[in-house]
């Protein structure tokens, strides 16, 4: 039996998970190919970096320009890839929805590439063309699923190939126009690639997972009546064609932003909603805000496994998202 | 009063309800009946707004019902209809719940009240679900889920209920039991019902009045003495019938001739 959600309970859920996400940020960032001394780290991150607290200045570098900045961006882009795979499985009431499945990172990575081949000088152009490469898939794979008996899982999936599919063709066709010696960090970057936290980008990525996240659980009560069903929800009183607008659009940026500073990390939407449903429930109230928490956990371990496991070499997070992702996956299809 | 004014609804160039006029007052139930593809469903989805009217009107206490938000014509009018399949594990209560989101002062963010609750609470023990408000609804049996659906309407204290083929998936017990429910609503609230349904009896049973439709026309309507006659039933669904009284409700009770299909 599940309790109902209260405010009570979702205050207590979040805060105890963004407890969790704050003692990752620090522990992860101890971890790596450099050993880092862990009392003089500590000291120094709760001093925020004003206080070196005896770190040699390499050490200092590493934790405050590369691990901080880098894990960072890890719990920004969890945070908005899971958020956006919970409000897209609600509103296209499919446990299977997530952007990577559905394509939409995809068209933001198409985006985020003819921004960097054809306006490589200005880094802003990058999220912005993302962005609206997500809602275009976004929208592409909507119009694809909608048969006449409505949108049914399988054939969202179906669609979500095919765009994934037209898209994939559409960044090879970028890559060729690309020069050799940037392909190999480029093939990097679309498996999911945290290692090139930029410093500008990584405050408009954080700014944008707070915010959509917000706008989402806004909507959280409208999502839960259209989870059961879209007519259900118009009977109750939603404005259905306002809130698909809404999470379209939110989503779609959470997603473009997230892929223009990381590529294309996948499975989180999938993997994160689904256990925080499993475990607290199906409400958004709840569930919207705790898979944002709870996608910035995954992300950051995921990507400090795959900056450790063959140290000092590292893996694309994506790799490792996906590991865990794709089985959950078929454990889930298999149920729908 | 929600009323239907000489409405017309087309799909591209089928006309699936012609020319329809029916009125929905307080304290009456209102039964569709017709053979499949007579626009009864059409004709529900129209009264709540959901399809554009080729011409003609409906009207919400005399004011055309695009004038008001879906959030307003929620509290007024709730449908029950064939629930679409669960795909998210979600409790009893919490589906109850989901008919208080029009009184929610804020529609997409907050919180139940204590007077949603107390809402809830009230018809899941009207529809004797108070013992499984806290169970998952796909663990529910068919006639369960029937009535938490039922339940869920009643929540929006709307005054009109529009019942697409309530029980459908029904057995007979819980047959009567549900349309009890919606007779006892119209009684004591004075709200008003409209029923779409198959069963020609259920409908002489319960309803004060009957919309008779073939190919999206009213053959007839009136109350179900006058309109479950053999000659018209003969009309509408090509089958001839013997209709004799009800042994003990005195309702017309339609019984189907075997080998008499016209």
């Amino acid at each position: 039996m599940t309790r109902r959600v209260t405010l009570r309970r979702t205050l207590i859920a979040c805060g105890a998970l963004a407890l969790a996400v704050l003692a990752a940020i620090v522990l992860m960032s101890l971890l790596g190919s450099e050993q880092l001394p862990a009392r003089a780290s500590l000291c120094a991150l709760l001093s925020a970096g004003a206080n070196p607290c005896g770190l040699g200045r390499d050490q200092y570098d590493i934790l405050f320009q590369l691990r901080l900045p880098r894990i960072l961006l890890a719990a920004a882009v969890g945070a908005s890839l899971a958020t956006a795979g919970a409000s897209y499985q609600a509103l296209l009431r499919n446990p299977l929805a997530e952007p990577y499945l559905l394509g939409v990172s995809n068209g933001a990575a198409v985006g985020t590439m003819i921004a960097l081949v054809f306006f490589g000088a200005n880094e802003w152009t990058r999220p912005v063309l993302a962005f609206a490469g997500a809602l275009l898939a976004t929208l592409a794979v909507y119009q694809l699923a909608r048969g006449r008996a409505g949108a049914t899982p399988e054939r969202l999936v179906l669609a979500g190939v095919i765009v994934t599919t037209f898209l994939s063709s559409a960044i090879v066709f970028i890559t060729t126009l690309m020069d050799a010696t940037r392909i190999r960090s480029f093939t990097f970057w679309l498996l999911g690639d945290l290692s090139g936290a930029s410093s500008t980008l990584l405050p408009v990525v954080i700014a944008i997972a707070v915010l959509g996240t917000v706008a989402l659980t806004l909507n959280a009560r409208s999502l839960n009546l259209l989870m059961l069903g879209e007519r259900d929800a118009f009977d109750l009183g939603v404005e259905v064609g306002r809130v698909r607008i809404v999470v379209f659009i939110v989503a779609s940026l959470l997603v473009g932003t997230s892929v223009a500073a990381s590529g294309s990390v996948g499975y989180v939407g999938l993997v994160v909603p689904h256990l925080i449903r499993l475990s607290l429930g199906s409400d958004n109230r709840l569930s919207i805000p705790a898979s944002a928490l709870g996608g910035g956990l995954f992300v950051i371990v995921a990507d400090t496994v795959a900056r450790t496991v063959i140290a000092p070499r590292e893996l694309p997070v994506g790799a490792i998202t996906a590991l865990i992702g794709a089985p959950l996956f078929i454990y889930l299809l298999k149920r729908v | 009063m929600l009323e239907a004014l000489d409405l017309t609804i087309r799909y591209d160039e089928r006309v699936a309800v012609a020319n329809v006029s029916l009125k929905l007052t307080s304290g009456k139930i209102v039964a569709v009946i017709g053979p499949n593809g007579a626009g009864k469903s059409t004709l529900l989805r129209a009264l709540n707004g959901q399809l554009r009217r080729s011409s003609g009107a409906v009207l919400l206490d005399g004011v055309p019902i695009e004038k008001f938000s879906r959030r307003t014509i929620g509290r007024r009018i709730a449908v029950v209809a064939q629930e679409a399949e669960l795909r998210f594990p979600v409790t009893v209560l919490e589906f109850v719940l989901g008919g208080r989101y029009a009184w929610a002062n804020n529609a997409g963010w907050g919180w139940e009240t204590g007077r949603d609750l107390r809402v809830a609470e009230e018809v899941l023990d009207e529809t004797e679900l108070a013992e499984l408000s806290g169970r998952l609804m796909n663990e529910l049996s068919g006639g369960e889920r029937q009535r938490a659906v039922l339940a869920r309407a009643l929540a929006t204290e709307a005054s009109f209920l529009l019942l697409d083929e309530p029980t459908a998936n029904l057995d007979l017990s819980h047959q009567a039991t549900l349309l009890a429910l919606v007779r006892n609503r119209c009684d004591q609230q004075h709200s008003a019902a409209l029923v779409v349904t198959h069963d020609i009896n259920l409908a002489a049973q319960f309803a004060d009045h009957i919309l008779l439709l073939k190919q999206g026309r009213v053959i007839e309507a009136g109350p179900p003495r006058e309109v479950l006659t053999p000659e018209l039933l003969r009309e509408v669904f090509a089958v001839t019938v013997l209709v004799d009284a009800h042994p003990v409700t005195g309702a017309p009770r339609v019984t189907p001739v075997h080998g008499g299909t016209s």
